[in-house]
């Protein structure tokens, strides 16, 4: 049915690094999940003449919960995290996305460094991952190097991977006990849809005093971003209705929404700056 | 490039073989070995009529490449009961209704098998949840959702009754 193409399954990681790397006539394209991979071949968006199937590779799977940080491999699936007690306790956001991702089948597949590297805007775990302070870990045959995500994404569907790497982890530092992480997809319905506004927020406070606000948006603009101005807006202080306020028009501000089929721009400035403004506020409520 | 390869599939309990090229979907390499009971919906994820059980782990078949298969167990709606024998998931659609046109039921009785493996009594939220991949377009949803909780107790009393 579509452009045909020599598929490899290597069973470790270091033979997948190998089939990925240089010495070779063409590039490949690794294939996690193929929730997004399977759909692109069938389109003709992608031809690869070699796919790399990572199905089989043990070393991307498993999660680790450390004092400090956790830690989960790059194919841990959507599933994974939402069966996860130790993500729904250290990642709130992240179990949320989860659970309003796609479909049980895709949830089943999909891998969380599949839906970073897609680097689709609207990419459901991308925004809770930022909120966290994630970074990537990228791998190839010759070294290994460690990328925080907000400067994984260079442009629309552009990132900062070589066609020889792998995202093989993704970790985050814990998140102190007075905080809250939250994340809301706004979509046309709840399941099997594609986000219009997706808002993740983390607000970590301090005696009244909001001591780090993280504000990640989705699907508003060519990459998932972090509205800075209004983290920076809100740090350092008392987390009034006013403060939220200029917090919620300044994450509006960093967004440069497209009308699409899904909805306006002009409805999704509008959802930033209402979802940022509930968000904030329910953090407000519940830090009380 | 022709690049046909013959693998080995277990389907349903049965040792079968499909020879297809790297770029065939599971889907595909299912029908072409016979088993229609796979229908092919959308093709691209959204509406779940492919599912299949992987190792007792629901799939898109359409998103699977068949050679990724290999080696694994692959359970259809066929492999969950049939006429003379069905399961209590198929056995519940059946009297409750839960079908019109039924082109999408192969599917979401793979995704009911396979929320029911998980968790013996969903709430409601579960199973929406859960059947949030499986599209249908003529009877809706409701009798569907009646059905899988008629199907959980049902399973439940076979599980206590032992």
């Amino acid at each position: 049915m579509y452009t045909p193409f020599e598929l490899e399954m290597p069973r470790s990681l270091a033979d997948a690094l190998d089939a990925l790397g240089s010495g070779r006539d063409a590039a490949a394209t690794p294939l996690a999940g193929g929730t997004n991979l399977i759909v692109d071949l069938r389109a003709k968006r992608e031809r690869p003449d070699r796919i790399v199937g990572l199905g089989e590779v043990a070393e991307l799977k498993g999660m680790e919960f450390g004092e400090d940080r956790i830690s989960i491999g790059g194919a841990t699936t959507v599933s994974d995290l939402l069966h996860s007690a130790g993500i729904a306790e250290a990642a709130p956001s992240l179990a949320e996305s989860a659970r309003l991702f796609a479909g049980l089948m895709v949830r089943n597949t999909a891998t969380v460094a599949g839906n970073i590297a897609c680097g689709s805007p609207a990419a459901d775990l991308v925004p809770p991952l930022l909120s966290l302070d994630a970074d990537v870990t990228l791998t190839s045959a010759a070294a290994t190097r460690t990328v925080p995500l907000d400067e994984y994404f260079l442009g629309y569907r552009r990132d900062v991977r070589r066609p020889d790497e792998l995202i093989t982890r993704i970790s985050w530092p814990r998140l102190p006990v007075r905080s809250v992480n939250t994340f809301y997809k706004l979509a046309r319905r709840k399941g099997d849809a594609i986000t219009v506004t997706g808002v993740a927020v983390t607000i970590v406070a301090a005696g009244g005093i909001c001591t780090r606000a993280r504000i990640a948006l989705g699907a508003v603009a060519p990459v998932v971003l972090r509205a800075k101005e209004a983290e920076r807006g809100l740090e350092g202080r008392a987390l009034t209705p006013a403060a939220i306020d200029e917090a919620a028009a300044a994450a509006a501000r960093a967004a440069s929404p497209i009308d699409d089929l899904r909805a306006s721009a002009e409805y999704r400035l509008h959802t930033v700056e209402a979802l940022v403004r509930r968000l904030v506020s329910q953090a407000r409520e519940r830090l009380a | 490039m022709s690049n046909d390869r013959t693998i080995a599939l277990r389907v349903n309990g049965r040792d079968e073989r499909a020879t297809v090229p790297a770029h065939r979907t599971l889907l595909e390499a299912l029908r072409e070995i016979g088993h229609r009971e796979v229908k092919s919906g959308c093709e691209k994820g959204d509406c779940g009529a492919c599912a299949v059980l992987l190792d007792g782990m629901a799939v898109d078949s359409c998103l699977t490449l068949a050679w990724t298969a290999e080696g694994k167990e692959v359970t259809t709606v066929l492999g969950l009961g049939d006429l003379d024998a069905l399961h209590p998931v198929q056995e519940a659609f059946s009297e409750g209704g839960a079908a019109q046109c039924g082109y999408c039921t192969p599917g979401i009785i793979i995704a009911s098998k396979a929320i029911l493996d998980e968790n013996p009594d969903p709430s409601e939220d579960d199973i929406r949840v859960g059947l949030s991949g499986n599209l249908c377009r003529c009877t809706g949803y409701t009798k569907v959702f009646e059905a899988v909780r008629e199907a959980a107790a049902t399973l439940r009393r076979a599980e206590s009754g032992r």
